[in-house]
């Protein structure tokens, strides 16, 4: 049943996005999250969905599973919405009922910030989709390279994320042989209510931390034994490469940003 | 001198509260190219000898050197752990990467190699060991043979010049047990490759040039496959499983039957046939 959990929501495709380098791809999403908070207009947002528009259509994933990854922060969304309805005053009044009431102000602002939300999240998300999680690694690692002076260790953290999406299966595994190995033995971990459903995973957790740490133990002997010491000195199987159409997009979206933002 | 010479080892473990030393006095030569096997049951010290040939331990008392290179002095450390590469037992602890290809490349990145470089020994090694073609497979995708096949690519890929593999079979189903056998065997055989091998399955030490029996800490015999396997009692008093057909053979004798020393069944076939 753990199984069926799928790790990042990379899907692999044949096309131009997919093949931009993982660093520019980064640095581009960065620069459309900051320009995307310098737009007051909704103009400038319907800009930005045309823009994500034509990337996903360029990427070859299907729209489908595009808006699919928007379904985890639907609470949060409507959250956010209704908040701003009911809270934010100001404008005209549009209904109200003894002490609450909603006012056109909110109503604004808070369509406003939903469709904020909705873009960035379409952004990062487009590039989880289309950039493969080593990719990722290695992309944040070469980012925060420079920062390697002020003693921030880079190469060391993506080998921490490159070993954390290694173990992710292993442990899910072994998480559901434990949970298979406590129902055998009478454990429940489907009735009641949550504080007990919570309180029933503790057994499954317990051995899960317990093995892990072992696992830990055995991979560091293992890295050592292979005269791991430390990202000084390493060199990589795949080393990224920049290519014409890297700098082409990345200038392309430098235009682009700009434009939005002083429009 | 022998690739790996060791002389008088003690080894006592820093947080073990018995008294007994996990090693005593090990005096033991190993030859470059041949195919050692250390047997022992449980505690009797065979992986920490495992790690002292790596510099993952070093000795209290005594002295190893590998290939001439002291491991109690620090500066050899590297070196050694290049030129010994080490095998370990759960197949699921040591590989590194979630790409095959990035397993095996680990070893070679952590030397500094080339990247062009790294491409060439990641195939040749997965080629070896018989996984050429698994370059982009993610580890828990493969069986557990595979894995323990890729881990020994990962080895070879640092172009060691002794592999100890410690007890590289212990979890795996008869399968993957023969997969691995016959990788390490062919290695050694025909790529000329020295390997210690730790087990406790005395049938992976028939194909042995030297056997080395291990109890309680301690070095009880040495010897050809063919010298040990006829102390068929001893070798059970120290809960050693020995072979069907060795036994078979001993208890023949021991009914006045002449019969040759016997190490597998295709032997015993041929003797009673």
């Amino acid at each position: 049943m753990l199984k069926d959990i799928t790790i990042g929501q990379y899907i692999a495709r044949d096309s131009i996005i997919h093949a931009l380098d993982a660093r520019i791809k980064i640095i581009i999403t960065t620069i459309l999250i900051i320009a995307l908070f310098t737009i007051d207009t909704f103009s400038g947002f319907g800009f930005f969905s045309a823009f994500i528009l034509v990337v996903v259509l360029l990427s070859k994933i299907s729209i489908k599973k595009v808006l699919k990854g928007l379904k985890p922060i639907l609470i949060l969304v409507l959250f956010t919405l209704f908040i701003h309805i009911f809270l934010t005053k100001g404008g005209q009044v549009l209904w109200s009922w003894k002490f609450i009431s909603i006012e056109s102000e909110g109503v604004y602002t808070g369509f406003f910030m939903v469709s904020r939300i909705f873009i960035l999240i379409l952004f990062t998300s487009l590039l989880t989709l289309t950039t493969s999680p080593l990719q990722l690694t290695d992309g944040i690692e070469y980012i925060l390279s420079p920062l390697k002076r002020f003693g921030v260790p880079a190469s060391e953290l993506s080998m921490m994320m490159t070993i954390a999406l290694r173990f992710i299966p292993t442990l899910l595994e072994e998480a559901d042989k434990i949970m298979k190995a406590q129902q055998a033995r009478g454990a429940d971990f489907e009735s009641g209510n949550l504080i007990q459903r919570a309180k029933s995973l503790i057994p499954l957790l317990v051995p899960l931390f317990i093995s892990a740490f072992r696992r830990a133990d055995d991979l560091a002997l293992a890295m050592e034994s292979r005269c791991y010491r430390g990202g000084e000195g390493r060199t990589r199987l795949h080393e990224l490469e920049f290519r014409y159409y890297d700098f082409i997009a990345l200038i392309i979206i430098v235009i682009l940003a700009v434009a939005v933002s002083f429009y | 001198m022998s690739l790996i010479e060791i002389n008088g080892v003690d080894f006592l473990y820093q947080n073990d509260n018995s008294d007994r030393p996990a090693l005593q006095n090990i005096n033991l030569q190993i030859e470059a190219g041949d195919f050692a096997v250390i047997i022992g049951s449980n505690g009797s010290g065979k992986s920490t000898l495992a790690k002292l040939l790596n510099v993952l331990l070093t000795p209290s008392k005594g002295e190893i050197f590998v290939s001439g290179l002291n491991t109690n002095n620090r500066d050899n450390t590297w070196k050694i752990r290049q030129k010994v590469g080490m095998v370990f037992q759960n197949p699921d602890n040591q590989l590194v990467a979630s790409m095959v290809e990035d397993d095996v490349a680990f070893g070679p990145e952590n030397l500094g190699v080339p990247s062009s470089e790294i491409r060439k020994r990641v195939d040749k090694a997965l080629e070896m060991v018989g996984m050429a073609g698994f370059q982009k497979f993610a580890p828990h995708k493969l069986s557990g043979g595979q894995k323990q096949r890729v881990a020994i690519a990962g080895v070879i890929a640092m172009e060691p010049e002794c592999i100890v593999l410690d007890e590289p079979t212990a979890m795996l189903d008869p399968q993957g047990r023969k997969e691995v056998m016959e990788t390490v065997e062919y290695l050694n055989r025909e790529k000329g490759i020295t390997v210690v091998h730790i087990t406790h399955f005395m049938e992976e030490a028939v194909d042995a040039d030297q056997v080395i029996v291990m109890n309680q800490g301690k070095i009880l015999h040495k010897g050809s496959p063919k010298s040990i396997f006829r102390l068929v009692e001893q070798l059970k008093d120290v809960n050693l499983d020995i072979p069907v057909a060795v036994e078979v053979a001993e208890y023949l004798r021991r009914e006045k039957i002449e019969i040759p020393d016997i190490l597998s069944i295709d032997e015993l076939v041929d003797a009673l046939c």
